[in-house]
């Protein structure tokens, strides 16, 4: 009886944050499904969602690697549209696009490790740190573009569209992209000596580094894979609209980083869920959409947004405060 | 028997100060030694010097026999010493198995871990130093555990770490007698093991319990080694060490 026990309180520990951001998915659709029963049937919102999902997995879920190894960034957003211009202008300029999309993913993880050697080397707070960077790096695509958005309708006739964000039986390819890259995520953060390196460094710095972990180099790696999603989102985006936009990525930032955090990943390091992160980017896709498609005016979406971040975090504390 | 380690007059100078004068220690296989001494006596220039972070200025230093030149962290490691600190480097959010392993995961090839290998070695090196409780197994969190039990996960990863000489620095501060005798439990399955323990200690009963030998350390210099049978308590035990402190 007590190894039962044993086993289903260590199963909590680690999956605790996961099943209740499941949880607080299932009473949003619930909710939604109440207050808007004909709305919610029509297929074409959950088409609205899951094209947006795949987009906040690429950024979200990078993520949740480098918060649980106890820093922060924000300048993925812009990384995000640095990514997609390099992608953009190549392809304009008359470069195989399959090379552009290589390049650019590129770009993410070179401004990543910027990024990340920065704040490791120099000790700067990644949030102020990674502010600052957010608005040098959109400054620059700002300067660069003339605040003028570049038209890709050449992509289309390449095998990388279908290939990326083409129709596959109806359905946006970008989703299958986007589901192997969290079972790849998933497998990364668990069971890969990365992940684990991760969670060791996020939960006691001075302990990794006495056993020998290079904590410097894990948390370069994880600012890196943040700027990698960040492109893959931005490039992605911009295949599918045909269009690169100086400002686009910039209303990801907030959502991203709530869907961290409503998902169930503690903002104190050490800790972190993939498939939590799944649904919390469900949520809030689903709250930027449905909220609109069961009628109520664009006004209140703010407000909700706001309101589920709190209850999330609200009943993430039932998971306990933070063991040292 | 064998000794796993033994420094021979070894001196450690820093800048004037002479930290180590001259100090001789050597550890058999399968004896717990404990260190004593009051602060300042150069417990911790020794064990430093013992681990490798520091090199002697003078003396030898002698690994089953054999002199080593050059002595540094990772000779002494790639010798069979691991040391536990104070704080354990252990990181409490994650589980026992991810702690003994830390640093040294069993991998696939590509970085992915041997996870079913690791929870099967962990769970054996937990019960093989004494855990009993079945609350417990390799996946339990190591918040979860008292302070004795992470200095058993602190001392399972050291014998995983093929340690055959663990230097406990002060494993019992801070612990209630319970705890603590948990702790002796782990360090007399270690010595059962035919490993070997160096315990440090400022509780002169604690020390004495769990310890087969005796060093006694004060300014620098060993002054006494002495045998369990040479004291019959803990109290001799003190009485020896103020004497010769005051004669000193």
């Amino acid at each position: 009886m007590s190894n039962k026990n044993s086993h289903l309180s260590n199963y909590f520990h680690r999956n605790g944050r996961a099943l209740g951001s499941i949880g607080y998915f299932i009473l949003l659709m619930v909710i939604f499904f109440i207050g808007a029963p004909e709305a919610w049937i029509r297929p074409n919102l959950h088409q609205s969602v899951f094209v947006m999902m795949p987009t906040l997995i690429f950024l979200t879920i990078p993520l949740v690697f480098l918060v649980a190894s106890g820093e922060i960034d924000l300048s993925f957003a812009s990384t995000y549209a640095v990514a997609a211009y390099v992608f953009a202008l190549l392809v304009k300029n008359g470069v195989d696009p399959g090379i552009c999309f290589v390049l650019g993913i590129l770009t993410g993880a070179a401004i990543g490790a910027l990024v990340g050697t920065l704040i490791v080397v120099f000790r700067l707070s990644s949030l102020v740190a990674s502010l600052g960077m957010l608005f040098l790096l959109r400054g620059v695509i700002l300067l660069l573009t003339n605040s003028r958005s570049i038209t890709i309708m050449e992509v289309e006739n390449h095998w990388i569209y279908p290939l990326l964000v083409g129709n596959f039986y109806g359905f946006p390819m970008q989703i299958f992209w986007a589901a192997l890259f969290v079972i790849f995520c998933y497998y990364f953060f668990n069971k890969h000596v990365f992940g684990i390196h991760i969670q060791h460094v996020g939960d006691n710095t001075v302990s990794a580094e006495q056993m020998g972990i290079n904590v410097n180099a894990v948390k370069i790696k994880a600012f890196m894979f943040v700027g990698v999603g960040a492109a893959i989102g931005g490039i992605f985006t911009t295949m599918i609209t045909y269009t690169f936009f100086p400002t686009q990525g910039f209303g990801y930032l907030l959502l991203a980083l709530a869907a961290v955090f409503v998902g169930g990943t503690p903002y104190w390091g050490g800790l972190g869920t993939i498939i939590g992160a799944v649904f919390g980017v469900g949520i809030i896709a689903y709250m930027e959409i449905g909220i609109i498609a069961i009628g109520w005016s664009g006004e209140w979406r703010q407000f909700f947004n706001g309101l589920i971040i709190l209850l999330a975090l609200l009943g993430h504390r039932l998971h306990g405060e933070r063991v040292r | 028997m064998e000794n796993i380690i033994e420094l021979n007059k070894v001196t450690k100078r820093f800048g004037g100060i002479t930290a180590l004068n001259k100090a001789s220690l050597k550890v058999t296989r399968g004896e717990v030694v404990g260190l004593i001494g009051d602060n300042g006596a150069g417990k911790s220039t020794l064990i430093k010097t013992l681990v490798g972070v520091y090199s002697p200025d003078e003396g030898e230093i002698l690994i089953r026999g054999n002199k080593i030149t050059n002595w540094n962290a990772l000779k002494a490691r790639e010798s069979g010493i691991e040391t536990v600190f104070q704080d354990r480097a252990l990181t409490p959010q994650q589980s026992i198995v991810k702690n003994i392993f830390m640093g040294k995961e069993l991998r696939y090839p590509f970085g992915f871990i041997k996870e079913k290998e690791q929870i099967y070695e962990a769970n054996r090196l937990i019960r093989e130093i004494g855990f009993t409780s079945k609350l417990i197994n390799a996946e339990s969190p190591v918040g979860n555990l008292s302070g004795g039990e992470r200095q058993g996960v602190a001392i399972a990863r050291a014998i995983y770490n093929n340690a055959e000489l663990i230097v406990l620095d002060e494993p019992t501060n801070n612990l209630s007698l319970n705890e603590t005798q948990k702790v002796f439990d782990f360090v007399l399955n270690v010595k059962k093991s035919n490993r070997s323990v160096l315990f440090i200690g400022h509780n002169i009963y604690h020390v004495y319990d769990i310890s087969d030998r005796f060093v006694v350390l004060d300014r620098g210099e060993v002054v006494h080694q002495l045998n369990k049978n040479d004291v019959s308590t803990p109290e001799e035990l003190m009485k020896i060490m103020r004497e010769t402190i005051k004669i000193h």
